[in-house]
Formats: C-alpha cells, structure tokens, sequence
C-alpha cells in the first residue's frame, strides 16, 4: 500500500515536470541531435559513397579508414620525436668528442633534421597563415579606415583592389617566390624562404577583403554620429578612436572573417604548390607517393584541414564579441 | 657563339687537361686526414625516385651524421624546381639527373656551374606503354615456349602503332621527366632505334620542345605524376625510374615493355650535383659528403644485396619515395615485373656501388653530351677535345679520389673496390651491350655520333 502511494506521489511530482522537461529536450535537440543526425547521415553516406569508388590505388577511403590513419599519424609522431632525442644526444657525445680534440671549438646544437610530422605540419601551417593574416591586418586596416574616412583616396586606389582581389595565389606565388630569393639572402637567415613565400602570399590574398570592408564599414557610418563629431570638434585622431573604430567594428570584423577563411585556402595550395612546408606538402607529398594509404591520409588532412578552418572563423568571432564589449 | 671562343682557347692547351688530371690524383697518394667540415648544417634535394637512395641510407644509417654533417632531406616537386634550388643556394645538394650538371655547364637550359664527386647509380629506368598500346604492339612481339614475349622488346613493335596513330590523325605523345634527362635520351635512343624519329631541338632558333620532325611527341612530366598522367590518357607512355613502371603495374594502368639495363647495360644514371662554389668554398665538407654517400652505395650492394629490404624499408617512408614496400621491393631486390604476373630476374636493375657505379667517369658524361648534339640540343658541331674538357669541368674524379683514399685510410673500404686511381683515366673501355649494337668509345665522341642512322652528324644544322 504505502509502496502505491509513493509511486502515485512520485509520478504526480513528474508529470508537473514533464512539460519543462520536454521543452528542454526539444531545444536539446535542436542543439545537439540535429547536427549529430546530420553529421551521422553525412557518415553513412561517405562510408557508402567511398565503397563504390575504386580508384588505381584501391578503393576511396572511408570514416573507418581515416580514423585509423589518424591513429598511425600520431604514431608516427611519437616515434619520430624519439628519434629526435637520441639525434640530440649522439650530437652532444659527438660535441664533446670534438672539444676534446679541438679545444676552441664553440660547440652548437642543431636542430633536429629527421622529417616533419602531420603534426609539425599543422603546427606550420597555422603559425604561417596567423603571420601572414596579422600582417595583411597591419596593412589593411590602417588603409581601409583611411579610404573609408577619404573619398577621393578611395576612388584613387578602389580600381587597383578591384584589379587584385581576383588574383589566385597560384599567380602571386611565381612572383614571390623570385622577389623573396632576390631580395632575402642570408648565410643564416631567422626565418625560412619557404615561410617569408607562404606568409606573403596569404597577405597579399587576403589582404582585399579586409581592405574593402574596412573601407564600407567607415564610410557608412551613421551620420548623426558623424554630427556628433563635429559639434564637439574632435580632433581626427580621437574621431577615428572614439567615433570610427567603435562605429566600424562589425564591418571590419566581417572583412577580418572573409580574410582569414581565404589565407587559410590560400596558405594550404600555396604549400602545395611550392612544396613549402605545411599541410598542404603533406597532402602534395602523399599523393605524389601513390602509397595503398595515401588516400586515406590526404582525407585525414582534408578533415583536419577544414576543421581548422572552421576553428579560425569562431577564433575571430570570439574576438569580435570581446573587442565590441561596449555595444553589449 | 660563346663555344667557339672556348673552344679556341682549349685548342691551346689540349695536353693540360690529362695532365691537370694526372696531377689532380697524385696529389690524393698523401695520407692526409680529412679536416672538420666548414659547413655542417647542410640541406640535399632529392625526386621520390628509387635511385635517391644512396642519400636516405646515409642519412639513416648515421654516415652523415659520422662526417660531422647534418643533413635535412627535402623531396622536391620535379627536376627544374631541384636545380633551381641547388644553383640559387635553398639546397646545398642534389640528386641529380646526369644530364643536368652538363647542361648547366654548357649553358643548356639554366647556366650555372655545377660539379658532381659522385655518381650515384647505374641503370633504373623502363619505358612503359599504355595497355591499349601494349595491346597493340603485342601482336609484333615474338614469344616464348612459355607464351611470353621475348624480351628485349625494342621499338620495331611500336612502329607501326605509332604511324596507326600519325595516319588517323592522333599524336603520339610520350612522357619525359626533363629536356636533359637521362630518360628523355633512353626514350630517344630506344625509338630511334627503332626507326621511329623522336624529333630534333633547335635551342638557337628558340626551340625547345625537341619535337622537330617528330613521329613520336615527348613532353615533360615530373616522375611522382607519370602514372596519374598516363591514365588520364595524355601521353600513350614513358620513360622514367623507379618505382613509378611498377606502380603502373601494380595500379593495372600500363605495362613496362622495356628496361634501360636493355637499352644500354649498366648505363650511367643520377649524379650528386653541388655548385662549383660550394665545392671551393667548402672543401672538407665536399670530400666528407662524398665519404659519407659512398660507403652508402657500398651498403646498398653490400654481400649481394643483402641489404636491399632493409633500403626499401627506408625508402617506403613518406618522406622518402613512400610508395608501397611491395612495389618499391620489386626492382630494388632484382627482380622487374613487366606486364602483370611476367617477373623476371634484373639482378643488376639497380647497381649503387659494384661495377665502380659511383666513380665520375668522364667518359659517361661525354655519352650525355653525343647524345645532347645528336637531337641538337648542342646546336653546332664540336671538336673531340671540347667533349672532353666540358666532361672534365662537370665530373670530378679528383675529389672523389680524395675521398675514396680517406675511406681506404680509415679502413672502412679496401682499395681493390675502387679503381685504381694512379691508372685511371677516367674514359670506360668501349661499351658493346646497346640494344642496338652500335659500340660507344667515349674517346671518339663525334665518330660516335656518326654511327647513328637518325640523329644529327657532321655537319649537321637545323
């Protein structure tokens, strides 16, 4: 009897619950199950779609097949950063061989010279494409602001944007890669020629969208707030820190989303394309194996690719709300 | 012409050239201990080619490393961008194409000065048709008691596929690695051979596709991509190293219908390329590249090739060539499959050190230059004396004396594996094994080119 009761209580108690609770599994869902089905049909369909496809090195990879090449990168990985260990100590027997032989010998450790891991590569790629995105930020921020604020500025340089904006990375690599041997030469340069290759690349690609955006953003700005300005005679530096830049915020942001989705684009077949280092040799380098996994590892890369990608654009997103705090 | 004003002043001093070489070796008798390396940290370029193995081995099995050096090895997009990096310094060194320090000298292509201490290999290559080519040629092949064909194949039984080809219209199109590639000429020696005309360079009209008069079209593709562009149907076949024949067969899409062991026994194939400046520059680190790359190639033969499945275990690394074990083990152990389940025994496809494989001898690059005037990359006709002073600006036996008498004084190898460098000089005695029989004398290079029925002689001007 008392047990009945209990139960009666109990199920009386959940019912009142039930309908909070049903609402908050449908926004669960919505949340969460929605893009889990989409991801789970997208699966299905890629795992069936790659079984029908049989290419001369065998047959398309599928989800099974790339977590497991997932799973041999970081292999590889660790057992290259052990070779790396023993590297750095035969090196420094061999050091203190040489001192001994050689007393004024300044004796210096070389960096490891064995192959670069997937992920080396990943590390590469995004301190290239982070380099090159800050310095066509440096530059076109700046120029952006100053052509929102100057009509006539705008007119002058809007044809040559108009005319760059275009250009593929695979047109600007020839030019770089030749201006860069020119002018860089060092007999122990900071930094690769590979990298200054890449880096400027990226700039010179994404530097467009950031340009225009930031230019729309300035010269719409509201023009009460513009009225503002003048009636409390703000001199044209506190104008552009008080007024400008808070006003044009969301627009230049937007410009700094579009940019850094192109650099990333661009970085990955500039890399393939100059065998500089980075995912993109990776996934040159594989397929110019033509190993039974190489498929298998270049899709790796394709989804490491794209996912890297997609953390960049909320990276920025993020920083948009942090940096437009005031506006909240 | 620049050549002719070098040549005068060669006419003046024919003698000097024997007797620089002769002086050169006699300086190498002194037992003198080879000094620390100047340069240390060094970077070498390599194609994804089976042949490049001489580099990874001496880096994996510590020979490098032994020298002092620390080496990075970067695999390089295709030949152009290789040599490009060796002569504007991205890369200290480089597995190259023999032709290529040649034609740099000589001004072919890109000009630079660039020297080898060190051949790398000898033999390698294969030439590999499509299957519907091979469909066709097969019915001219003659056969076995087994059913299998008779090998060596030679040309005559593309000949009438090729002018099927030219009389419906169709081009026939051919795959080369590069203009002055040692497979473009085997391409080219094996067609000719066979009557079948691979066209002339005219590099002093502009020229330089080399498909003047051509029945068959060849065209650059870089090694790694043959395949792939083969079964995209944009060439009919081939020429190119290892492992990119197997892979065809492995893959179904071609078969190899002929190996350069066949076409020319123990031809010469890669060079180790350094510019003449980094070798005045860096003496001790020259001389200990050249130590470390040669007792490479001897473990590479090393006790009948015992070696050869550790190699491919190196070489089937990504950062290496990376193909498959299997497919790389196939021509690397001595043995050639041609068309699908036809594996014979090449035990000498690949040879890295017997046979004095790693010795420059001029006379090897003096077969490049012939074949350079043959289908007229060298435009105009040179005398006997010019082929051998610009064999003898590019190779350079005096360096790899000096080291092979280090490696001697180490103990490390026995002087009876080297010529003997007190006798040498540097010229072959008459080679006989080309497939089509002509005898080649490295002394006499433009009596040798006489020999050819296609090709440039005496005389000769497009």
């Amino acid at each position: 009897m008392t047990s009945i009761t209990s139960i009666s209580k109990a199920s009386f108690l959940q019912s009142s619950r039930l309908t909070g609770v049903i609402m908050y599994v449908s926004q669960l869902s919505k949340a969460l199950l929605l893009p889990f089905i989409g991801i789970a049909v997208f699966l299905v369909l890629w795992s069936i779609t790659a079984n029908s496809i049989n290419t001369s090195l065998g047959q398309f990879p599928g989800p099974v097949a790339v977590v497991g090449q997932f799973g041999n990168l970081y292999q590889e990985h660790v057992a290259e950063r052990e070779k790396a260990a023993a590297f750095y100590e035969r090196q420094e027997t061999r050091n203190a061989a040489r001192v001994a032989k050689e007393p004024t010998y300044e004796p210096k450790i070389r960096n490891y010279t064995g192959k670069e891991t997937f992920l080396d590569q990943i590390i590469t790629s995004l301190i290239t494409v982070m380099s090159g995105f800050v310095l066509a930020a440096v530059i076109a921020i700046p120029l952006g602001i100053w052509m929102g604020l100057s009509r006539s500025l705008q007119a002058a340089i809007n044809p040559i944007i108009q005319i760059f904006k275009p250009v593929s990375p695979l047109a600007w690599l020839p030019l770089v890669t030749m201006v860069v041997s020119a002018l860089y030469v060092s007999d122990d340069p900071v930094v690769s020629k590979s990298f200054i290759n890449s880096m400027l690349t990226v700039t010179l690609c994404s530097v467009w969208p950031m340009i225009i955006n930031t230019a729309i953003g300035v010269s719409s700005i509201d023009q009460d707030l513009l009225n503002v300005s003048k009636v409390l005679r703000l001199s044209p530096l506190t104008h552009v820190n008080k007024i400008v830049l808070p006003a044009s915020i969301p627009m230049i942001f937007t410009g700094m989303r579009l940019s850094l989705g192109v650099a990333w684009m661009v970085l990955i077949a500039a890399e393939m394309l100059a065998q500089n280092p980075g995912l993109g040799k990776f996934v040159w380098d594989e397929f110019q194996n033509g190993s039974s996994e190489s498929l298998a590892r270049i899709m790796a890369a394709v989804v490491v690719i794209g996912f890297i990608g997609f953390l960049l654009d909320r990276g920025i997103l993020a920083l948009q709300n942090w940096a437009s705090w005031d506006k909240a | 012409m620049n050549w002719k004003t070098k040549f005068a002043q060669q006419l003046v001093k024919p003698l000097l050239f024997t007797l620089g070489v002769s002086a050169s070796l006699t300086v190498t008798a002194v037992n003198a201990e080879v000094g620390f390396p100047e340069k240390e940290e060094l970077k070498f370029g390599f194609i994804k080619l089976t042949d490049m193995a001489p580099i990874a081995v001496a880096y994996e099995k510590g020979y490098f490393e032994e020298e002092g050096l620390y080496v990075t090895i970067e695999a390089q997009a295709n030949w152009k961008v290789l040599l490009d990096g060796v002569i504007d310094g991205r890369l200290d060194g480089a597995h190259m194409l023999a032709g290529q320090p040649i034609a740099a000298t000589i001004g072919y292509g890109t000009q630079a000065n660039i020297i080898t201490p060190f051949s790398m290999d000898l033999n390698g290559n294969a030439i590999t048709v499509s299957n519907e080519v091979w469909a066709k040629m097969k019915p001219n092949i003659a056969k076995q008691d087994d059913g299998k064909p008779v090998h060596p194949i030679k040309a005559d039984a593309l000949k009438p596929v090729v002018e099927e080809y030219i009389a419906a219209g169709k081009p026939f199109n051919m795959g080369m690695v590069f203009p002055v590639s040692t497979h473009n000429y085997e391409l080219r020696y094996w067609l000719a051979a066979g009557g079948i005309h691979p066209g002339f360079y005219a590099p002093h009209k502009g020229d330089t596709s080399g498909q003047i008069n051509a029945q068959a079209l060849l065209s650059v593709t870089p090694p790694p991509q043959m395949p792939s562009t083969l079964e995209a149907g944009t060439i009919y076949g081939y020429c190119v190293g290892e492992p990119w024949n197997q892979q065809a067969v492995f893959k179904g899409i071609g078969v190899p219908v002929v190996t350069d062991y066949e076409i020319w026994k123990d031809n010469p194939e890669k060079v180790f390329g350094i510019t003449e400046e980094f070798a005045q520059k860096y003496p001790n680190t020259t001389i200990r590249l050249t130590r470390a790359l040669i007792r490479a190639a001897k473990w590479l033969d090393d006790n009948n090739n015992a070696n050869r499945p550790e190699a491919v275990k190196i070489l089937s690394q990504s950062n290496y060539v990376g193909a498959d074990y299997e497919v790389i083990a196939n021509s690397m152990t001595g043995t050639f499959e041609y068309e699908k389940g036809d594996k014979r025994a090449v035990p000498d496809f690949n040879v890295f050190f017997r046979y004095n494989a790693t010795y420059p001898y001029y006379s090897d690059a003096i077969w490049y230059l012939t074949q350079m005037r043959r289908w007229g990359q060298i435009a105009e006709d040179m005398p006997d004396e010019w082929y051998k002073e610009t064999a003898a600006k590019v190779y350079r036996p005096d360096i790899y004396a000096k080291a092979a008498q280090s490696l001697i004084d180490d103990k490390l190898i026995s002087a009876s594996e080297f010529p003997n460098f007190a006798t040498e000089t540097g010229f072959k005695a008459p080679q006989q094994h080309f497939i089509d029989d002509i005898v080649y004398d490295g002394t006499q290079p433009n009596a040798y080119i006489e020999k050819f029925t296609i090709g440039l002689k005496q005389g000769d001007k497009l």
